[in-house]
C-alpha cells in the first residue's frame, strides 16, 4: 500500500568532492526524512567516485521522493534503490567492548563464538569483539552482550551491493 | 597571455555573453572590482544592499530568459544575498552569484568578514562551488553558468577566495565539458505521451493548469501551449508564476487559480475529469486542502524536475522533460490521433464554466470617497493597454490584486515572488527589468510595508536614472497579515499597522525622484497618466481603502469549491485544521 512504511536501502554514487556528503545529508534533514544509517567512502580513485549507502524509512511516495531528490543533487551520478532493484546483500561492522571478570567473561567468549565474532583486543578485564553481519544479527549480539558487561558499542552502518553479475556503473 | 584570477573571472563572464553584473564591493572582492574598472565589456550596476542585487538579477533574468549575475563580498555580502538566492531557488530563476571569500590560508580561522558561504548557501542554491585553484576558474564559472540555466533553472554560487583572484595564470578558452553527473531531461517517454493523449481525448471535462515552467522553457513553449489550447478548445488556468504564457485575451483562459484564484478556475479544477498540469508543481497555494483537491480527475503532469512528480499530489501520467519539447510531442500525437474530443461534452463543460463565470467573482464595491485598490489596478491596466509593459510586485494583498486585475498578453512580462513570498522583491526586481528593457514601461506594484524593506534602492534608481515607476497601494497596513488576523485571529491586529510611515513624496524628492500622491478617486486617471508620461522614475503613493480584503479566497484547510467570495459570504474560516496551516 502507498501508506505502508518500509525501510529501503539506497546506493548513491557521487563525485568525490568536498561538500558532497554535506549536500546529501543536508537534503535529508531539510526535507524531514529519517536516516536509519549512512555510510560513505571513496570506491573508485580513477573516476573519483564515492559510494554512499543510506537506509531510510518512509511510505512508497516518500521513498520515491527521496530517490528523486537525491538524483537532483548536481554531483550525484547514480541512485539505485536496492530494495526495489532486486536481491542484495548488506553487511555492517560492529565493535563491542565488554568489561567482565570470572564467569561472565567466559560467557561473553562463548556467545562471541556462537556469533563467529573475533576477539581483536583483550586485557585482564575486557574484550573488544569484532563482528560483521546484517543489522539484525548485530542487534542480537549486542542484546546478549548487555548483561555480560557491555560498556561500549561502535558500528559502521550498513554497506550493500546487488547480488548477481549486474554492476551499478559500467566500468 | 598571463591574466590575474580577477581578470580571468571577468573575461570568462564576458565570453559567456554576460552584459551586466549587479553588485556591491567589499574587501574580499576588491581585485575583481579592479578588473571591472579596467574593462568595458561588462556593465556593473551598483546596489545599496546585496539582497537587492539578487532581486535585480532575478528581474533581469525573468524578463529576458538570460542568467542574472551578481557579485558580492565575503561574510555579510554573502549572507545578505541568501534571501534572494532562496527566492530564486523557489521560483526557478537562473542566477550566478559570485561571492568573495577570505584567502584560502585563512579559511576556517574566523577571519574578518569570513562566513561559511558554501555551507550557508548549500540549501538555498541549485549548486555551489569553492574555487581554490586559479586554473579551475574558467571551467567552474562556465559549468556554474550551465547548471544555473539548464534543466530546472536555479541559483548557483561560486565562492572566490581573494588569493585566487590575485594569482596569475594563462586564460583558457571556455568549454563546458559534458557533465557526467548532471543530465537534465529534455523529451518525455513517447509511450507516456501516447497514454496522456488517449486520456485527454477521452475526457469530457478537461482543464489545463500551467505554471512558471512554461515561462522558463521560453517563448516557444508559450506559443505551443496557446496552439494546444486553441486546437482542443479547452479551458486553461495559470498559476501566479505562469501568468502571460497564454494571453489574458484568450477566451479559454479562466484567470489565475489557487487561494486567490477566480471562482471559475477553481471550480473547474475541482470538477474536471482530466487535468493537464504543465510546468507547475501542485504547491499548497494552488491545491488548498489536498484531501479534497480535484477528487475525480486523472492527472497528467509535465515537469522537467522528476522530484516534482508525486511530491504533493499523486499523478497518473508523468511526462518528465522540458515543457516546450513535451508539449510539442503531445501536440503532434494529438493531431495524429484519429479520435477527437467529444465536442458535445466539451460544449456542456463550457456551459457549466460560463455559469461559474457569471458569478463575476472579481467584482467589488467601488467608492466615490476612497480609492479602492482594485480600482486603482483596473485604471492602471487600462492605461497600460498596448504599451507592452513589464510589471513586478512586492508581496501581499497588492500582489494578489495585481495578479487578478492586470492583464498579461506575453510571457516574461510579470515578475513576482511566488514561492518564497519575499517582501522587498518587487522594487529592485523592477530596476533589473528596466536595465534589460530600457525603452519599455516598467511598473512595480507595491504595498507600503513591502516597499520599506528595500527602499534604500531609491538611491540606486536615482544613480541609474531609469524610468521605473513605483506604484504603492498604501493602506497603512501589512494588508495580507491584517486580512488573516481579521479572518483567523478574531480581528486582533497585532503589529500589522505600519505606524510612522514616511511622507513618500518627500522621501522620493529627497533622492531627486518625482513623487505623486493621489487620494481622490476622481484624480486616479489623471495621476496614473502623469506617472506613465513622466520620462524619469516616479514614486506614486496611492492612498487606498484601508480595510479591503482580497477575494475570492480559499480559506486554509478548505477545498477549491469552498471559496469565500466577499466579506458578506458567511464561510467558516476559523477551522482548527485551517489555523494550523499557513
Amino acid at each position: 500500500m502507498l501508506t505502508d512504511i518500509n525501510t529501503h536501502t539506497f546506493s548513491v554514487i557521487v563525485d568525490n568532492k568536498s561538500g558532497v556528503l554535506a549536500r546529501v545529508v543536508g537534503m535529508f534533514s531539510a526535507r524531514g526524512y529519517n536516516i536509519e544509517s549512512l555510510t560513505v567512502a571513496e570506491v573508485d580513485e580513477d573516476r573519483n567516485l564515492s559510494r554512499v549507502t543510506v537506509m531510510v524509512t518512509g511510505t512508497t511516495m516518500v521513498i520515491e521522493q527521496i530517490k528523486a531528490q537525491l538524483e537532483r543533487i548536481v554531483p550525484v551520478r547514480k541512485v539505485v534503490d536496492l530494495t526495489n532493484e532486486g536481491a542484495f546483500v548488506n553487511r555492517e561492522l560492529l565493535l563491542v567492548k565488554v568489561k567482565a571478570k570470572g564467569e561472565r567473561r567466559v560467557e561473553s567468549l562463548r556467545v562471541a563464538d556462537i556469533f563467529r565474532a573475533r576477539v581483536i583486543d583483550s586485557s585482564s578485564q575486557s574484550f573488544v569483539f569484532e563482528l560483521t553481519g546484517s543489522a539484525d544479527k548485530l542487534d542480537a549480539f549486542i542484546k546478549l552482550m548487555q548483561p555480560l558487561g557491555l560498556v561500549e558499542v561502535s558500528r559502521t552502518g550498513a554497506v550493500a551491493i546487488l547480488r548477481g553479475e549486474k554492476a551499478l556503473l559500467a566500468k | 597571455m598571463k591574466l590575474s584570477g580577477s581578470e580571468i573571472i571577468i573575461k570568462t563572464l564576458a565570453d559567456l555573453n554576460v552584459e551586466v553584473i549587479f553588485g556591491y564591493p567589499g574587501g574580499a572582492v576588491l581585485p575583481i572590482y579592479d578588473a571591472i574598472f579596467k574593462q568595458n565589456r561588462i556593465r556593473h550596476v551598483l546596489v545599496r544592499h546585496e539582497q537587492a542585487a539578487v532581486h535585480m538579477a532575478e528581474g533581469y533574468a525573468r524578463s529576458t530568459g538570460k542568467v542574472g549575475v551578481i557579485l558580492v563580498t565575503s561574510g555579510p555580502g554573502a549572507t545578505n544575498a541568501v534571501t534572494g538566492l532562496t527566492d530564486a531557488l523557489m521560483d526557478s530563476i537562473p542566477l550566478l552569484c559570485l561571492t568573495g571569500q577570505v584567502p584560502t590560508h585563512l579559511i576556517g580561522t574566523d577571519a574578518f568578514q569570513e562566513a561559511d558561504t558554501i555551507g550557508i548557501t548549500a540549501s538555498c542554491t541549485k549548486h555551489n562551488y569553492l574555487v581554490k585553484d586559479i586554473n579551475d576558474l574558467e571551467s567552474t564559472i562556465a559549468e556554474g553558468f550551465y547548471v544555473a540555466r539548464s534543466g530546472r533553472p536555479g541559483p548557483v554560487v561560486i565562492d572566490l577566495p581573494k588569493d585566487v583572484q590575485n594569482a596569475v595564470s594563462n586564460y583558457k578558452e571556455i568549454k563546458v565539458k559534458s557533465m557526467i553527473s548532471y543530465k537534465p531531461a529534455k523529451k518525455a517517454k513517447i509511450s507516456n505521451v501516447k497514454q496522456a493523449v488517449d486520456i485527454l481525448l477521452k475526457s469530457k471535462k478537461p482543464i489545463i493548469y500551467s505554471g512558471g515552467g512554461v515561462i522558463n522553457s521560453g517563448v516557444k513553449a508559450s506559443n505551443i501551449l496557446t496552439k494546444l489550447v486553441n486546437y482542443l478548445n479547452i479551458p486553461i488556468t495559470q498559476t501566479l508564476m505562469g501568468l502571460g504564457a497564454v494571453s489574458a485575451k484568450n477566451k479559454k483562459f479562466l484567470g489565475m487559480l489557487g487561494m486567490h484564484g477566480t471562482y471559475e478556475a477553481n471550480m473547474a479544477m475541482h470538477d474536471c475529469d482530466v487535468m493537464l498540469c504543465v510546468g507547475a508543481r501542485f504547491d499548497d497555494r494552488i491545491t488548498g486542502n489536498l484531501k479534497y483537491f480535484s477528487p475525480n480527475s486523472k492527472k497528467i503532469h509535465i515537469d522537467i524536475d522528476p522530484s516534482s512528480i508525486n511530491k504533493n499530489v499523486k499523478v497518473d501520467i508523468p511526462l518528465i522533460g522540458d515543457c516546450y519539447y513535451v508539449l510539442d510531442m503531445l501536440f503532434k500525437e494529438l493531431k495524429q490521433n484519429k479520435s477527437k474530443l467529444n465536442s458535445k461534452s466539451i460544449d456542456k463543460w463550457w456551459n457549466k464554466i460560463n455559469k461559474w463565470k457569471k458569478k463575476d467573482c472579481l467584482s467589488f464595491k467601488d467608492s466615490k470617497e476612497t480609492i479602492k485598490p482594485q480600482k486603482a489596478l483596473k485604471v492602471l491596466n487600462d492605461a497600460l493597454k498596448g504599451k507592452d509593459a513589464f510589471i513586478t510586485t512586492e508581496v501581499g494583498q497588492h500582489q494578489m490584486w495585481a495578479a487578478q486585475y492586470l492583464d498579461f498578453y506575453k510571457p516574461n512580462r510579470w515578475m513576482t515572488s511566488g514561492g518564497l513570498g519575499t517582501m522587498g522583491y518587487g522594487f529592485p526586481a523592477a530596476i533589473g527589468v528596466q536595465i534589460a528593457h530600457p525603452k519599455k514601461p516598467v511598473i512595480c506594484v507595491a504595498g507600503e510595508a513591502s516597499f520599506l524593506m528595500n527602499m534604500q534602492e531609491l538611491s540606486s534608481l536615482r544613480q541609474l536614472n531609469i524610468p521605473v515607476k513605483i506604484f504603492i497601494l498604501n493602506n497603512e497596513y501589512m494588508g495580507m497579515v491584517r486580512q488573516w488576523q481579521e479572518f483567523f485571529h478574531g480581528g486582533r491586529y497585532a503589529e500589522s499597522y505600519t505606524d510612522s510611515l514616511p511622507d513618500f513624496i518627500s522621501l522620493a524628492n529627497s533622492f531627486g525622484i518625482k513623487g505623486i500622491r493621489v487620494t481622490d478617486p476622481k484624480e486616479l486617471n489623471k495621476s496614473i497618466k502623469e506617472m506613465l508620461d513622466h520620462k524619469g522614475p516616479v514614486l506614486m503613493d496611492v492612498c487606498v481603502a484601508k480595510m479591503e480584503n482580497v477575494f475570492p479566497m480559499i480559506p486554509a484547510g478548505a477545498a477549491h469549491n469552498e471559496m469565500k467570495l466577499s466579506d458578506k459570504d458567511d464561510k467558516e474560516t476559523q477551522t482548527a485544521e485551517g489555523l494550523a496551516l499557513l
